[in-house]
């Protein structure tokens, strides 16, 4: 149980790469915040600076307001899981759990009752004699997980925990962690490149990228109002569509660039008039249906049924622009036809065509 | 006859011509050492049960022989064993240490040092005998089973191996320890140790051949009977046995010889079931 908070934290590695930004962030008791960027962005290294593992360049991190920059690893009260396990290929699984208890001069008999407890509430109890090697990767998962519960910490740390599992797993292992976050209630971070998991598990998140925060929020917030582009084009599947577009000069309507010109409420963006823009729309919202009327027409290239939705990908009939949308339930649509689009006014994103932020209409 | 039994039959053949070259020399010492002197003086080498083992082997075990007359192979046996023994457990000691310090904590010139330590290689034994000795002497401890092993323990290529194999262990596992409080001696004892009993047993077996066959050495550093080694003792005590008027005691000599194999092969059949467990069970 505790809050976190990191201010202007940096990291600067030897070699001269700037890998941490200047990060500040604060994180409520009992809070699940997820890290989430491409690979190299930096998150696993902010990651392991909270976990002491990598030394801070600048800036403070703390832990229940204890400044914990100089304080050794195993007395931040942090406990870790890690994407390749990382348990100890010799202990037996009971071993693997007990020994940071051991460490900590628990006694015996206080650690058999803490460890038992832990493996009921992970489902590994018949595992406890057992070695590693002679587990699933989700059970070797678990015990990574119960390694962590033991210690009963103040932050719990998950890095990539699920990458080494296939699909169906990963999306069982994911509701798990969710439901014994909530059970124990422990601050957690975690981090990861899958956007689907960092929407489902987050509090709230924060989309990494080159060492900075793009932005931080619920997953509602990021999803409905996108601050960057990058952010934009990180969070939902499949990703939001960009066309280059300008406001007219009367601030009456936006020009997609050799394209259709799209109306706009009066006097919506009569500041922009002139402005160049990055329009920026969900694929789930060219619907074909809905009270809007059609603004463009697609030529479709190709079609993916996954069933519940149809993914249709193809060139705006003018201008040429390449266009994913997203329509619910199963169509009938071949390659070559045309489909009208709607773009609903309150279902686009302007974007500044230099910086990528977002323009926001008062 | 179908190929697959042709190839069975070939290869057989090769695997037994194979066993009887090598195993030939040690039946025909080991049959030899069971004969009279008077019969290998008369008839040379011998390949059949002479009936003479009891005898020689007490004799050879328990009876003091060698120039001075102090020393009995069981005495030579022991020396030896302390050689193996020491030369191997200190070798994998030492090398895992330093192996554990070059790898594990980032202290100024880890790799200059590494590799100094490895082109010591290129500086065998032979190259530095005098200086050794010199050293040895210097510190009064001809004579002695510290002057005898502590020279030779430093290995470079038991830190090689082991940098190797410490390089490859993850690093995840390391911060794991670290998260869940183990100090570096802990770490060491509790997680490298154990991940490493494939490697110590690999290391184990051939540093033990290689000490117990050591032969120069043992040869400048001990002067005095009670401190020879069966190597250096079937040389010497052969040399003893022709030298005299009497008839050349051979059987003798065979049965030293016999002796002086039988620990090494020991450890290896022993170390070799576990070594190979070991990689079976592939923990890592």
């Amino acid at each position: 149980m505790a809050t976190l908070s990191l201010s202007d934290v940096n990291k600067r590695y030897d070699n001269g790469a700037h890998a941490v930004r200047g990060v500040d962030m604060e994180i409520a008791d009992g809070e699940f915040i997820v890290f989430v960027g491409p690979s190299g962005c930096g998150k696993s290294t902010l990651l392991r600076m909270v976990a002491g593992l990598e030394a801070i360049t600048e800036g403070e991190i703390a832990i229940d307001g204890r400044r914990i920059n100089d304080v050794s690893p195993s007395e931040c009260d942090v406990a870790m899981v890690f994407q390749n396990y990382a348990l100890y290929p010799h202990m037996t699984v009971y071993r693997n759990m007990a020994y940071g208890l051991s460490n900590r001069k628990v006694p015996k008999t206080e650690i058999e009752s803490i460890v038992r407890q832990a493996a009921a509430t992970l489902r590994i109890e018949e595992f406890l004699d057992r070695k590693p090697h002679q587990l699933s990767g989700g059970q070797r998962q678990r015990v990574a997980m119960g390694r962590a519960i033991v210690r009963n910490p103040k932050v719990f740390l998950f890095d990539e925990p699920l990458s080494n599992l296939d699909a169906k797993l990963r999306v069982q292992m994911r509701i798990e962690i969710k439901r014994l976050q909530r059970s124990i209630g422990v601050t957690s971070i975690y981090v990861t490149h899958d956007q689907i998991e960092a929407m489902t598990l987050a509090d709230r998140l924060a989309v990494i990228s080159d060492g900075r925060i793009e932005q931080m929020g619920t997953p509602i917030e990021l999803y409905e109002t996108p601050a960057t582009t990058f952010v934009a084009s990180f969070i939902g599947s499949p990703a939001m569509n960009f066309l280059p577009a300008r406001v007219a000069d009367d601030g009456g309507s936006i020009t997609l660039d050799e394209g259709p010109v799209l109306p706009i409420p009066a006097g919506a963006l009569a500041a922009h008039a002139g402005r160049a823009l990055t329009l920026g729309v969900r694929p789930e919202h060219l619907g074909e249906e809905g009270d809007d009327d059609p603004v463009a027409s697609l030529e479709v290239e190709l079609i993916e049924q996954l069933g519940a939705d149809t993914l249709i990908y193809g060139r705006l009939a003018e201008g040429g622009e390449d266009l994913t949308v997203r329509l619910q339930g199963v169509r009938t649509l071949s390659p070559g036809d045309t489909l009208p689009i709607r773009a609903p006014w309150r279902h686009l994103h302007l974007f500044d065509a230099e910086s990528g932020a977002r323009i926001s209409l008062g | 006859m179908n190929q697959s039994l042709l190839r069975t039959l070939t290869n057989h053949t090769i695997l037994i011509l194979g066993t009887i070259f090598m195993g030939l020399p040690v039946w025909v010492a080991f049959m030899s050492s069971t004969h009279a002197p008077e019969t290998l003086f008369r008839e040379g080498l011998q390949f059949w049960y002479g009936g003479h083992f009891f005898e020689t082997y007490t004799e050879v075990l328990f009876v003091e022989g060698g120039v001075m007359k102090k020393v009995t192979a069981t005495k030579m046996l022991l020396n030896s064993m302390v050689l193996g023994f020491g030369f191997s457990i200190g070798k994998v000691v030492i090398s895992m240490l330093a192996a554990y310090a070059i790898v594990y904590f980032r202290f100024r010139l880890a790799m200059p040092l590494f590799w100094i330590i490895f082109m010591t290689l290129l500086l065998p034994l032979e190259v530095r005998i005098v200086p050794s000795y010199e050293v040895v002497a210097g510190l009064g401890l001809l004579n002695t089973f510290t002057g005898l092993i502590v020279p030779l323990i430093a290995s470079a290529t038991g830190t090689f191996f082991f940098r190797q194999f410490f390089k490859s262990v993850p690093e995840e596992i390391l911060e794991a320890a670290r998260l869940d409080g183990a100090s570096p001696l802990r770490f060491f004892i509790d997680i490298l140790v154990p991940l490493s009993k494939t490697m110590i047993a690999a290391i184990f077996i051939i540093m033990f051949v290689v000490g117990w066959n050591q032969y120069l050495w043992p040869l400048l550093m001990t002067t005095s009977e009670e401190h020879y080694t069966i190597v250096i003792g079937i040389k010497q005590i052969y040399q003893v046995l022709s030298e005299g008027g009497e008839l050349p005691q051979f059987q003798k000599a065979f049965a030293l010889t016999i002796l002086a194999t039988l620990p090494p092969v020991l450890v290896v059949v022993i170390f070799q079931h576990w070594f190979v467990k070991g990689l079976l069970e592939s923990e890592k």
